[in-house]
């Protein structure tokens, strides 16, 4: 088991995204929003893809999952071709690749108690009830809810908790992949704070991998072993996480990270000067 | 405007085409042999085969469809099995009384239940919001002839307030023509009335505790702009409603006119159906799709002025 | 985000089991469902009920007037009419049910196909129904009716078509509502195919509405059904009511109750059905009861009278305090409380808090969700929702305390000495009218600027908050801005009338980085232009760090500390402002630096490999709080 701490090693890519086009629109009238996208995650890393509204960064996630068609390149999980992936194909993948939602009121059926949703995926492939119960013990723990939770309804826990069911049930199947949609957005400070640690520690736990989409910089620089920024469609640059967030080449990725205010009045006058540096520069 | 328009026409078309078509093979399957019902006890075979060749019904169905709908394509809505005069002018004759009841209803609803709507919205918790609540309950589930009928016996048959029955040209005397139509205009409207009353009070309600209500009275507003603000952006449901109970309405008209002995389309279509006259029963429903269309494409285009997302570029 | 309470509160979820019961305790709940419970009965019982059958002629009652023998009489060609009734009861229903059996077959597949699928499957259908819905369905029951020998079923089933459209039109807006939600994508990444997406996802949230609309429809396809049969279509011999009130329709001047019996029980029964749907939908949806403003206006009375007299209305300490004497601050709110109406009850959100800001001075409110930082501005702009209201020792606005103002003159501050800034700039542009209208209506109505004024006015404004081409957007609707412009619209029409303080609240959160930025600035160099005190609320300590000179940190409706920026961050006094500004992720450690440092640690505890499999995992302090979090 590679459980390791440090950035995993090469050993071939989990996921490899490959030139992936995606339009929306008609097919008259597309409207490309991601531009021949390519990047890879490898086994047990955690690859952030950073980027504003309207950059792509969640419909390459959504690409991968499925829920939105590929309309050029290809994307390849564990050697095998995912892109045009429908039906039963796409159904056997339940088991390797998961997903977090930013949503955290919208992403539990408000009508099904915790333990039923988190029962589901474990349903859905056949698992006995005695299998279910014993897994879905285990990731409760994992996510560090009691077994209390199991028959009460969504509606009734605080948005980080709710955060946690959701990781619970992406957990279930144990996969080798989860999309992280903005998972932390719509959470309060300190609550991010803690669920960032649970993400931190249960791939230390279980090696998995992560494509973490967020638009924060302080978020993916917490989590991340490599960062992506995506600017319109396209990504702008990738790299090691701590240069990509703290020392960016790219000239929007320097507007980006001048442009998130710091948490300190000294420091925060010496970034603004040097955004507004960056700004009259751009405009010019 | 010009391209919705002649959208919103075709679109027009193609639904009356339908209905008609429909209309037509159901009126055909459900009156196998007219000349029965047209010429009641004293048919005769003779009788029927000789008025099965004047009307037309000796040849297939579908010969006998396609001569009416490329009638109906002249305008030409052929004539009446019964008393062989063209379809068209007999409907002219009693579409006017239908029209002035249905659309005095129509007026009553959105008047009154605008009205009672705007005060219950503005002021939800109060008597008159709890009137509207509980008048949109019951009185919109019962059905215009039973109000007819409690009307009839309060105010024609006990008060003698209103004429019981008949109607008055308003050729003859405006005055009459009015009284004429006040009963059943209100019976029909009463459902409307509260229907339109509680989704225009539900409607503000939901448009006042929006983000932008909050900050339009930040900029110091008077009330009664605030008042415009939430009307224009709440209007639209209950105007869709409008426009769905006016075909509501003419189904409603059919049996109070019978109550009120009105001479308008409602006798006339139940006559007709007595009878086995197909091309009165075609004509008559070709006629109300029509105006269903005509309402809708005006409701589109008021939709369209209220609100600019939904209009059509 | 910034008022949980005054969203309807969703108890399905929770007592979901206990909605009959709980219907049953409401009393038109309770009377409704008993009405509808002996109507069966009698339906069901009609054979052994009725006295009489009810198609026996017996001349000698005619026409007779209620009996012992004959309870209600005979009718005019001499039968019971009691029996008659009894017998009708049950074909009333079983029109009904067959009425509704044919809608709900037809209206709720369709209509979850439409709203599931949508494409050309919604198009099709909603066509259809739409061109159901513009046939007046009496013409055609008319026509089916004629000569089909008057069958009664195919009637009643001809009512279910024209009924479908409605529940069409419900299930395909409450799937189409459901279908986006992120529980069926995360069904789909689960593995459930459509049928079950359909079956565990999609059909609960329709039951309930469905089972409302039923009970107006079948209301309704009674009146249907007695309108059919008062026209004497449908009837044949079955004693139905709608014969019977044609039949005493004929007779109403003679024997007006040859009328009244079968319209009682025509109205009865669809009452009793309405009034059955309505609490239904009550019980399925509580909102928070709106208190009238009589009351509010009784209940403030009613505190200030006993604050009059010494007591105070709820003893707690105000949190807070004030840096400059009243008549020199721009606000200075004393002891504000706030509290909201909910189904539990009224709850208190701010504890009685007190802070000032300066004229020219830009105070922070920071706090998280539910801290009551929005309840505090929208307070000092009385413009709470309708279930909130608030009580404050004194609010000074310019000088001036405005807690003893009525509500108009109030309203008169409001554009001239405060001005707003929300947070989400898309949903606070009235969609309806053209942004140059919303601009320039305040100062017309307000300021009494001319038209041309007000224009030109509302183009220097809008040059001066940096949009590129001020007539274009003036002539644009909200939908046709991206979120930037919106906000530089709104910080726009905020400024118009130069307020002496700008109220903003979480002004950035709704924008991008980069474009906070530029908000940021202009609001930094709008605040030195005119030299307003600006109130500034946000979550975001970098937003502090960048534009406030003090700072309120708030946490569950109270103070908790309040200071000069610099000092704040350099030396917060209080706890939770240090976990709050730790928690801002500025100059935390990496991942990489967190990667290093578990490896170190782990080395140094247990020499040789590191695996992961044998670590407990030790929750940290914050992960504990969360936990507790829930047992509350």
């Amino acid at each position: 088991m590679s459980a390791t701490a440090s950035a995993p090693a090469a050993r071939g890519p989990l996921l490899e995204a490959k030139d992936v086009v995606v339009e929306y629109g008609t097919r008259r009238k597309p409207d490309r929003v991601l531009h021949e996208v390519s990047l890879e995650i490898a086994p047990g890393e955690c690859l952030g893809l950073v980027g504003e509204s309207g950059s792509g960064k969640s419909t390459l996630g959504k690409a991968i999952l499925g829920l939105v068609p590929v309309a050029g390149g290809s994307i390849t999980f564990d050697g095998r071709d995912i892109t045009h992936a429908t039906g039963r194909d796409r159904r056997s993948l339940a088991a390797d690749i998961q997903v977090v939602f930013q949503d955290p009121y919208g992403s539990l059926d408000p009508l099904m108690t915790v333990g039923d949703i988190l029962a589901e995926p474990l349903a859905t492939a056949g698992a006995s009830r005695a299998e279910a119960k014993a897994v879905v013990g285990e990731m409760l723990d994992r996510v560090r809810l009691p077994k209390q939770v199991l028959d009460r309804y969504p509606s009734e826990f605080s948005g980080g908790q709710r955060q946690r069911i959701a990781i619970a049930r992406a957990l279930v199947r144990r996969p080798k992949l989860i999309i992280c949609d903005e998972p932390v957005s719509a959470l309060d400070l300190t609550t991010q704070a803690t669920i960032l640690d649970l993400f931190i520690e249960l791939q230390r736990d279980t090696g998995v991998s992560y494509l973490f989409v967020s638009h924060d910089l302080g978020v993916v620089r917490r989590v991340c072993h490599r960062v992506a920024v995506m600017y319109r469609g396209r990504i702008v640059e990738t790299g090691d996480g701590e240069h990509v967030t703290g020392d960016p080449q790219d000239a929007y990725s320097r507007r980006l990270l001048m442009a998130s205010p710091v948490a300190d009045p000294a420091l925060q006058v010496e970034r603004r000067a040097a955004w507004l540096a960056l700004r009259s520069e751009h405009a010019a | 405007m010009l391209t919705f328009t002649l959208k919103r026409l075709v679109s027009g078309v193609i639904l009356l085409v339908v209905v008609a078509t429909a209309t037509f093979f159901l009126a055909h399957a459900a009156i196998p042999d007219p000349t029965l019902g047209l010429l009641g006890s004293a048919a005769t075979p003779e009788a029927q085969q000789a008025l099965a060749a004047k009307i037309g019904t000796d040849r297939p169905v579908i010969v006998q469809f396609g001569d009416w709908i490329a009638g109906l394509f002249r305008g030409d809505l052929g004539d009446s099995w019964k008393n062989f005069q063209p379809v068209g002018a007999q409907i002219a004759l009693k579409l006017p009384v239908t029209l002035s009841v249905v659309t005095a209803a129509v007026l009553l609803s959105a008047v009154l239940g605008g009205l009672l709507g705007v005060l219950a919205g503005l002021r939800p918790g109060t008597w008159i919001d709890k009137l509207v609540k509980a008048g949109a309950v019951v009185l919109f589930a019962l059905p215009g002839f039973w109000v007819a009928l409690l009307l009839v016996m309060t105010f024609a048959v006990q008060l003698k307030w209103f004429p019981a029955v008949g109607y008055v040209q308003p050729q003859e005397s405006v005055g009459g023509w009015l009284q004429s139509i006040t009963l059943p205009a209100i019976s029909l409207a009463l459902g409307a009335v509260v229907m339109i009353a509680e989704q225009l009070r539900n409607a503000i309600i939901r448009a006042d505790g929006l983000d932008y209500m909050r900050t339009l009275r930040s900029r110091g507003l008077p009330q009664w702009r605030i008042v415009v603000h939430l009307l224009r952006n709440s209007a639209p449901p209950s105007l869709t409603i409008l426009a769905l109970m006016f075909v509501g309405l003419l189904s409603g008209a059919i049996i109070v006119e019978q109550i009120f002995a009105l001479p308008g389309i409602g006798p006339l279509t139940q006559a007709s159906s007595q009878n086995g006259d197909i091309p009165m029963l075609l004509g008559i429903t070709v006629v109300t799709v029509v105006f269903v269309v005509i309402i809708n494409f005006l409701l589109d285009i008021l939709l369209g002025w209220i609100n600019p997302k939904a209009r059509v570029k | 985000m910034t008022s949980p309470l005054t969203e309807n509160i969703d108890t399905r979820a929770s007592r979901r089991g206990s909605t009959f019961v709980r219907l049953l305790k409401r009393p038109a709940g309770a009377v409704s469902f008993g009405i509808l419970v002996l109507i069966v009965l009698v339906a069901v019982f009609a054979p052994l009920l009725a006295p009489y059958d009810p198609n026996f002629v017996d001349l000698s009652i005619t026409r007779a007037p209620p009996s012992p023998e004959h309870l209600l009489g005979g009718d005019t060609t001499g039968r019971d009419v009691l029996s008659r009734l009894i017998w009708g009861t049950q074909i009333t229903l079983w029109g009904a049910l067959v009425a509704i059996v044919t809608s709900l077959v037809i209206g709720v597949p369709s209509g979850l196909a439409a709203g599931y699928f949508g494409g050309a499957t919604d198009r099709i259908g909603t066509w259809i129904s739409d061109a159901v819905q513009s046939v007046p369905g009496m013409i055609i029951l008319l026509i089916v009716g004629a000569n089909t020998g008057n069958d009664f079923n195919l009637l009643m089933v001809t009512v279910g078509v024209f009924m479908a459209p409605g529940y069409f039109r419900l299930t395909r807006a409450t799937v189409l509502a459901v279908r986006n939600e992120a529980y069926v994508d995360a069904a789909k990444v689960s593995g459930l195919s459509h049928a079950r997406i359909m079956g565990r996802h999609v059909i609960r949230p329709v039951v309930a509405p469905i089972v409302i609309q039923s009970a107006l429809t079948a209301g309704m396809a009674m009146g249907m059904q007695a309108g059919l049969q008062f026209l004497g279509i449908g009837g044949g011999t079955t004693p139905g009511w709608g014969a019977a009130m044609n039949e005493g329709f004929r007779v109403m001047r003679t024997d007006p109750l040859l009328l009244l019996w079968p319209s009682l029980a025509l109205g009865i029964s669809i009452a009793a059905l309405a009034v059955l749907g309505s609490t239904l939908a009550d019980v399925v949806s509580v909102t928070a009861p709106l208190p009238s403003r009589k009351a509010r206006r009784a209940r403030r009375a009613a505190e200030r009278a006993a604050a009059a007299l010494g007591e105070p209305a709820v003893v707690t300490a105000s949190t807070g305090a004030v840096a400059h004497a009243a008549v020199d601050s721009a606000v200075q709110i004393e002891n504000l409380r706030v509290r909201y109406e909910t189904a539990d009850g009224e709850v208190e959100v701010v504890h009685g808090i007190t802070l000032d800001v300066a004229p020219g001075e830009v105070l922070g409110i920071v706090g998280e969700s539910g801290s009551g930082k929005s309840q505090t501005v929208f307070s000092v702009l009385d413009l709470l929702p309708k279930t909130g209201s608030y009580t404050a020792d004194a609010i000074w606005i310019g000088g001036e305390d405005v807690t003893s103002l009525g509500r108009r003159d109030r309203a008169r501050l409001l554009g001239r000495e405060i001005g707003y800034v929300p947070q989400e700039p898309m949903t606070n542009l009235d969609p309806s009218f053209t942004i140059g209208h919303q601009l320039t209506e305040p100062l017309r109505a307000v300021h009494g600027l001319s038209g041309a004024e007000a224009k030109a006015r509302a183009l220097a404004m809008l040059e001066r908050v940096g949009i590129a081409d001020p007539p274009r957007v003036m002539r644009a609707y909200p939908h046709e801005l991206s979120g930037g412009m919106a906000q530089r619209v709104l910080i726009a029409g905020a400024i118009a009338a130069k307020p002496s303080v700008l109220v903003a609240d979480e002004p950035t959160t709704a924008l991008d980085v980069t474009v906070q930025a530029e908000v940021l600035e202009l609001l930094r160099e709008l605040q030195q232009e005119y030299r307003m005190a600006l109130v500034i609320v946000t979550h975001n300590f970098g937003v502090v760090a960048d534009i406030c000179d003090r700072v309120v940190v708030m946490r569950h409706g109270s103070i908790v500390e309040i200071g000069e920026v610099s000092q704040l961050f350099s030396n917060p006094e209080d706890d939770y402002t240090r976990e709050l500004i730790a928690a801002s992720l500025d100059g935390a450690e990496s991942r990489a630096e967190l990667d290093r440092a578990f490896v170190a640690a782990h080395a140094a505890a247990s020499p040789g490999a590191v695996d992961g499999a044998g670590l407990a995992p030790d929750p940290d302090a914050s992960t504990e709080a969360d936990r507790k979090e829930v047992r509350a």
